[in-house]
């Protein structure tokens, strides 16, 4: 990588991760321990898609986890570009991990929690509402984007425990994107999702590229992939390096 | 007359005014404490008086603690000196103290009353004796002694507030009409005893000393002369006395409390006066002439 | 309502310092050493099952339980600092009607059953000074509407109330004062599932919308995950593991928390 580029990236960066370990230890079944991530270091940059490549198991979910501060590593650091300061999330007290979920970071994860008798509306206006923005507008941004992820209007005062896979997906998805964060998390945004609205997702997620966001994704769907990642990180299974190659 | 030549009386082998000496030691004591601390509580030893409760025990054995020989006692119960109870009372001390006993207001030095202020002003060197039920103002709301026992030093009465809010809440109006909680000094809440609530503007900067004596609970409490005494009330809601469109029967009072006396079976009625001495005192002023024992 | 703002600027100092509370019954048995910190707007929650101390621990906090050592210290109102138990017994009174408030498993036990719930709401603002009854009556009757009860039951007494309307009339008569700082033990305990739903978001709603800092005593993780931005999980009077609430859910480390969480059904 050119000198001029590795330069730019530190100063866009948004997310510097530094020798970063996670393992488990599962104490309740004989200690059984295993290491995740081990030395993974790298950066990503204002208005750049990073995907997250590997085989199964070799830690790309722990890693994303971790950048939300979901999980917690046992060393290294992650910093992220937070309010004009750096935040390092492994380190952070909760609730300035909380400041920077609320402004910073958006994460849709693969499963949306459901909470008893919230509609459907209210999950997705939920982040713009806790950032102190107006009913009328947040109800307006929710709209459009369940509409555009095609959830039909009698949905949406429904609490989405009964809607399938898919539904609930675009309904994370909508909750995901309400908010312009400056940096999103991706785990498989489009696994359940049939070719039309996966089509709608690709054009979220590169939007929110071309606006600046720092993006970090899972998609197992290639054509995805390769539409909206500018780079990859290879993990591989019980060991992992971080390579940065242009794609 | 002092205290040796009442004592040669025949008062029956009775001390005098029944009670020891010691046992009014002890009571005065608490007496002064009350005075000190105008409202509050102040537990005493009370005696086995011979009567039961509810009738009277506690003001008795502070009548009884209070007066000397040469006083003069008058005793009214729902402001008549001729009930039962009245006579009872009045003979008690009569025989154990020897005392002087009168109906006439102005003419008392201790005036033991159960459920009224006499209408007569009282004037500085009256002891005005209440007979009281249950002393405690919070007891309606909050069963535990030692709480409500917190609550006083504590000045909590958030609770009396909260009774005369259902009051209205549920009648429209504060319903309370007797036993009305006061705010003695600026300090401690009261019951006042079951007086009815148009008696109680007459315990503010009242020239007599008043003393409350419960003989079940066995406490005694007390308001010094010239107290500031506040009935509770809303801002929206101010206390009010109760009015009557009649005045009394027989001497034409328009400001004293009214009792309603049913004179027939197809439902006639009249309104007299409680207080029997305030009705008497100014009949006679309207009919100098006539003789005081034609007087109902 | 938008909060966020004031709770920023407040963030530099804590609304509650817990230093090293102490209180045992028996080895083991009670707490065993307890410190953090909490901030304007945060809800903490303290987990762990029956026996860990986690009640005695409130009690320690909401000055209804002298704990044998440690301090709780509380950022009031006007910005001064007050040590709980070195303050007067009126002073902490004072501070339990105004600026605290606190929400009982048992309803019976945080309400006065022999009066109305307007004048169970009211009360506190009658304790307080309060003395327009029309006011009181309005206060009365925004609050029930806040907690989702008709307006039109403020005369009745709360023995005519369902276990879920009971509870959410405890929360009424405690925010009336607007307070800053909740205790709260098990507030769902002992209700049906669909009332517990419902008063969980109620709950959640007013914490948001009010910026409300919160100590929450359960037993049951999912009520903790939905409401607490921060885990502490006890066990025999000590904490084993503490942290962002999803973090310690998801990510436990402790031999015990990882029990508790494969213990729960379709966690």
């Amino acid at each position: 990588m050119g000198e001029q580029r590795k330069r730019n990236l530190k100063m866009n960066a948004m997310i510097r991760v530094d020798n970063l370990c996670k393992g488990f230890t599962l104490h309740n079944q004989g200690d059984v321990s295993y290491q995740v991530l081990e030395q993974v270091s790298f950066t990503v940059a204002r208005g750049e898609c990073v995907v997250l490549d590997g085989p199964s198991g070799s830690g790309k979910s722990t890693l994303l986890r971790s950048l939300y501060a979901n999980y917690k590593p046992e060393s290294g650091r992650i910093w992220v570009r937070h309010k004009n300061s750096e935040v390092d999330l492994v380190s952070a007290l909760p609730r300035d991990v909380i400041d920077v979920r609320k402004h910073t970071i958006g994460y849709v994860s693969q499963f949306l929690r459901v909470i008893p008798r919230v509609s459907t509306l209210e999950v997705v206006m939920e982040p713009a509402r806790r950032l102190g923005v107006s009913r009328e507008e947040s109800l307006v941004r929710a709209q459009g984007l369940l509409r555009r992820l095609n959830i039909p209007e009698r949905l949406w005062s429904l609490a989405p425990s009964t809607f399938s896979g898919g539904e609930q997906q675009r309904v994370n998805i909508a909750r995901g994107f309400v908010v312009a964060y400056p940096v999103l998390l991706l785990d498989e945004p489009t696994a359940s999702l049939d070719a039309g609205n996966r089509e709608v997702v690709v054009d979220l997620i590169r939007s929110a590229r071309d606006s600046g966001a720092a993006i970090v994704g899972i998609f197992h769907d290639a054509d995805v992939r390769n539409r909206v990642a500018d780079r990859a990180i290879a993990l591989s299974a019980r060991k992992t390096q971080a390579i940065a190659e242009e794609t | 007359m002092n205290l040796q030549q009442a004592q040669s009386n025949d008062t029956g082998g009775y001390n005098f005014a029944y009670l020891d000496e010691q046992t009014k030691r002890m009571i005065r004591r608490g007496l002064l404490k009350a005075v000190a601390i105008p409202g509050y509580q102040v537990p005493f030893g009370g005696r086995e008086m011979p009567l039961p409760y509810g009738w009277g025990t506690g003001g008795m054995q502070v009548t009884a603690t209070v007066i000397g020989p040469d006083d003069t006692l008058k005793v009214i119960d729902q402001g008549a000196d001729d009930t039962t109870n009245a006579i009872s009372i009045r003979r008690f001390f009569a025989r154990t103290a020897g005392v002087k006993t009168t109906e006439v207001t102005t003419e008392a030095t201790v005036i033991q009353t159960r459920h009224r202020i006499p209408e007569t002003p009282l004037r500085s060197g009256q002891i005005l004796v209440y007979q009281v039920p249950i002393p405690e103002p919070l007891r309606f709301i909050e069963p535990r002694e030692v709480e409500t026992r917190t609550m006083h030093a504590l000045q909590e009465y958030g609770v009396m507030h909260v009774k005369l809010y259902e009051d209205i809440a549920r009648h429209g109006h504060i319903a309370t009409t007797y036993a009305y909680p006061v705010k003695v000094n600026g300090h401690y809440v009261m019951d006042p005893s079951p007086i009815p609530k148009f008696d109680n503007p007459k315990m503010d900067q009242c020239p007599a000393l008043q003393l409350f004596g419960a003989g079940r609970e066995k406490r005694i409490y007390a308001i010094p002369p010239y107290t500031r005494v506040r009935s509770l009330d809303f801002e929206d809601y101010p206390f009010e006395i109760q009015r009557w469109d009649e005045s009394c029967e027989f001497c034409g009072a328009a400001d004293s409390f009214l009792d309603e006396v049913i004179t027939d079976d197809q439902g006639g009625r009249i309104f007299v006066c409680s207080d029997t001495d305030y009705c008497r005192q100014r009949q006679q002023q309207q009919q100098p002439a006539v003789n005081e024992e034609t007087c109902p | 309502m938008m909060h966020a703002e004031q709770t920023l600027m407040e963030a530099a100092t804590p609304l509650l310092q817990v230093q090293g509370i102490r209180k045992l019954y028996a080895p083991g048995k009670g707490v065993d050493g307890v410190d953090f910190d909490l901030y304007p707007g945060e809800v903490l929650g303290i987990v762990g099952e029956s026996g860990s101390g986690k009640t005695t621990l409130l009690g320690c906090l909401s000055g209804s339980v002298i704990p044998d050592q440690g301090r709780v210290l509380y950022r009031n109102r006007d910005d001064r600092e007050l040590d709980l138990y070195n303050i007067s017994e009126s002073d902490r009174r004072a501070l339990l009607r105004t600026e605290w408030g606190v929400v009982h498993q048992h309803a019976r036990d945080g309400l006065r059953m022999g009066v109305s719930a307007g004048a169970n709401i009211g009360e506190r603002l009658m304790a307080v000074g309060g003395r327009h009854y029309g006011q009181l009556r309005e206060a009365g009757e925004n609050w029930l509407r806040e907690v989702e009860i008709d307006p039109s039951r403020i005369n009745d007494t709360p023995g005519t109330f369902s276990g879920g309307m009971q509870q959410r009339l405890q929360i009424a008569r405690n925010l009336v004062t607007g307070p800053r700082l909740i205790f709260m033990d098990e507030p769902t305990g002992g209700l049906d599932v669909s009332v517990q739903a419902r008063l969980l978001d109620l709950l959640r709603n007013l914490v948001m919308d009010l910026g409300l800092a919160v100590v929450l005593v359960t037993h049951d993780l999912a009520v903790a995950r939905l409401l607490s931005h921060r885990l502490m999980v006890m066990k025999h009077g000590k904490v084993v593991e503490h942290g962002l609430t999803d973090q310690v859910l998801d990510d436990p480390r402790h031999p015990y928390t990882q029990l508790l969480v494969s213990s729960v059904l379709g966690n």
